[in-house]
């Protein structure tokens, strides 16, 4: 049974949309805060407050892969295997962590510690190979390293992420995802050194973007929807961007 | 001529705690809305029109072109859904900047609101970046506590709020109709249009969805003008963009150009292909681009020609491969993810991705014949173009083209009876003398 706290709370997220249903998907991550997984109670709980039944809000916490029907350990791991990750060494570090922590993916150390799991491109490829703690970056892993921050968090030694704050556990995480802030924004640094090398190169060089007052022709930009589809990246785009009927250049 | 490299958005990415308002606000940060403030709402449309702004979320549309396409006289709210929803293989500047500037990201939100008379905003930011989430939390904390967001601001009489809304995990809701789906507390599976979200986008309302760099470029083009953006970059590419190189180069990493800057340019900037290696393969933008190859080297990277060579500018995530890669094994694990990713809707995408995957996996053990290909190409022929959305055209891109350009590994995969490949050789501790 979830705490009148939490239906509190629930109810205050629904509140932050102009259309309540909304919320849904950060009332799923403050189930997973509160109760470790999407439960039952917590499917309830949310079809209660929205107004609408729980087969909707399971069709929901079954579409999207951050929600875990099984209990997930204090700290979830995910080594992405993508295929840069997993080219510049993310397969071997999946092999050696399942062999080191003796589960497959997405299942459980048995002290209850860790879920491991394989996940696909976290956008900071410019890092691989790179893993993920409690969604907080883990980046240029090897597979020693990633050994040894499973070591350390199954120890309990603190581990920081290496471009975020001292690795909290995965219900904490949740809490923040459901819009619950915990105070860390500060911590660690603005950017990792990968994201600055094409800054440094140019303060090296003396490059800098143009001064204010430089002018450039704007001639070639689209002034008509026409001349827009037309520019617009390929069949990528086109379901984007063709025409509507009667909707032509006004 | 604009330098090889100009940094805007990148500037001040390693400036001490950056991501604060009282730093951003050091460096002229929110001049520029209260310029816009001032301005008439069309002028500042008019602005971005001119500046030859193009969606930076890979499609390339004219971004002051769709927001012109808001029908003003519809009665219902508008809204601004900016897509951070970043989850396009190999593509990483968006994360780095809600990380580094999410303030730049906060000001481009409330001019383009302003823009569009929008009074609601959302960020919808994939959910499995927990420490961007917390600095674009803070952000917006930060830009109310200022008199930035809120009620009637610097007394000009608007009003915008916005949240800041974690997504889940799915990739799909990369596509903008998803991605209304997923803020509406649905499934991500994406719409039909007509109708577009500019007429009945979230809630059926009028809705603009742009990319976080496309509305984090806003405040540069109203600061400096719109002719001073298209100083930048190529005739109808203009202004910069960030760069994102990945993989076996010396210093992968973020690098900020006028559009048109080549491969082989960044390349060297970057300190050449890892160090006795050459370069095999390369996305220009993401996994859903079509692969190019040395031959490409000095393709201008603008939309037009990327697109003359084949493939696509898309989100500018160069994944660099060397010759260590099997390019078969890189194409099935993209295959993989397609699969993964399909949300199901549409029958070619969600069946189609599955006969991939079952094709391209037997031939990379060396089962079948060189007839498969052809087989797999025909797979490809019957997905491209069939479904909502682009995701199964992407997952069709880097199959077709490694078949065009690398025939040859997939016949060696069947004469050697699987991969011919050792992945140990393209790790990168390979070359740091680390074992397996």
């Amino acid at each position: 049974m979830l705490s009148t706290e939490t239906y509190g709370e629930l109810r205050e997220i629904a509140a932050r949309y102009p259309q309540p249903r909304s919320g849904l998907l950060p009332m799923l991550h403050l189930v997973q805060s509160v109760e470790g997984r999407v439960t039952p109670e917590g499917i309830q709980a949310c079809a209660e407050i929205l107004e609408i039944s729980p087969a909707e809000v399971s069709g929901v916490a079954t579409f999207y892969t951050m929600y875990k029907r099984k209990p997930v350990g204090d700290y979830h791991v995910g080594v992405c295997t993508n295929t840069l990750c997993a080219v510049m060494g993310g397969d071997l570090i999946f092999e050696r962590l399942k062999d080191h922590l003796d589960v497959g993916n997405d299942e459980t150390t048995e002290d209850g510690k860790i879920t491991l799991e394989h996940i696909e491109c976290n956008a900071a490829c410019d890092y691989a190979p790179v893993m993920m703690v409690n969604w907080e970056f883990m980046d240029n892993m090897t597979p020693e390293s990633a050994i040894q921050v499973t070591d350390d968090l199954r120890a309990g030694t603190a581990v920081h992420s290496t471009r975020g704050p001292k690795l909290c556990t995965w219900r904490e995480a949740e809490r923040v995802l459901a819009g619950f802030p915990d105070g860390l924004a500060d911590e660690g640094p603005s950017a990792g050194p990968a994201s600055l090398v094409g800054r440094e190169i140019a303060r090296e060089r003396g490059w800098t973007a143009p001064a204010s007052d430089s002018s450039g022709s704007t001639d070639g930009t689209a002034d008509t929807k026409t001349e827009a589809v037309e520019q617009a990246d390929t069949s990528r785009a086109e379901t984007e961007t063709v025409q509507e009927k009667g909707q032509e250049d006004k | 001529m604009a330098d090889t490299l100009t940094p805007v958005l990148t500037d001040s990415w390693g400036s001490e705690r950056s991501w604060t308002l009282a730093a951003y606000e050091a460096q002229g940060g929110y001049g520029a809305l209260k310029k816009a403030l001032a301005m008439p709402q069309d002028d500042i449309i008019a602005a971005v029109k001119d500046s030859g702004l193009r969606g930076r979320g890979g499609a390339g549309f004219p971004t002051g072109m769709k927001w012109s396409f808001i029908p003003q006289d519809n009665p219902k709210p508008k809204y601004l859904v900016v897509n951070a929803d970043e989850s396009e293989p190999g593509t990483c500047k968006d994360i780095p900047l809600m990380m580094a500037t999410p303030h730049t990201l906060v000001e481009g939100v409330i001019i383009s609101s302003f823009a569009i008379r929008a009074h609601t905003a959302f960020i919808y930011i994939r959910g499995e970046v927990l420490h961007v989430i917390r600095r674009v939390q803070a952000a917006v904390a930060e830009a109310y506590a200022a008199g930035h967001l809120g009620k009637d601001i610097h007394g000009s009489g608007y009003d915008l709020d916005v949240v800041v809304h974690a997504g889940a995990g799915a990739y799909i809701c990369g596509e903008e109709t998803a991605l209304l789906e997923g803020l509406e507390g649905r499934r991500g599976q994406p719409r039909l249009r007509p109708p577009f979200p500019a007429v009945a986008g979230l809630y059926a309302s009028p809705t603009v969805i742009n990319n976080v760099e496309s509305i984090a470029s806003v405040p540069s083009i109203i600061e400096h003008g719109a002719t001073w953006f298209a100083s930048m970059g190529t005739e109808k590419s203009k202004g910069y963009g960030i760069f994102s190189l990945s993989g076996h180069i010396t210093r992968p990493g973020q690098y900020e150009a006028p559009l048109g800057i080549t491969l082989r340019e960044l390349i060297d900037l970057a300190g050449g292909i890892r160090a006795g290696h050459e370069l095999k393969f390369w996305t220009p933008g993401g996994s859903s681009t079509p692969l190019l190859t040395a031959e490409h080297l000095d393709v201008p990277l603008d939309f037009e020609g990327v697109g003359a060579a084949g493939s696509m500018l898309g989100t500018r995530a160069l994944q660099i491969f060397d010759e260590t890669t099997c390019v078969v094994r890189a194409v099935l694990r993209w295959t993989e993810f397609y699969k993964h990713e399909s949300c199901g809707k549409c029958t070619p995408c969600r069946e189609g991705t599955w006969w991939l995957v079952q094709t391209l996996a037997a031939l990379e053990r060396g089962q079948g014949s060189e007839a498969d290909l052809e087989l797999l190409l025909d797979q490809c022929d019957n997905i491209l173009g069939r479904s909502f959305c682009a995701l199964a055209d992407g997952a069709v891109s880097p199959i077709a083209s490694s078949i065009k350009y690398f025939r040859d590994d997939y016949l060696a995969h069947l004469t050697h009876g699987g991969c011919p490949v050792d992945p140990a050789a393209a790790t990168v501790f390979a070359t740091q003398g680390a074992t397996a």
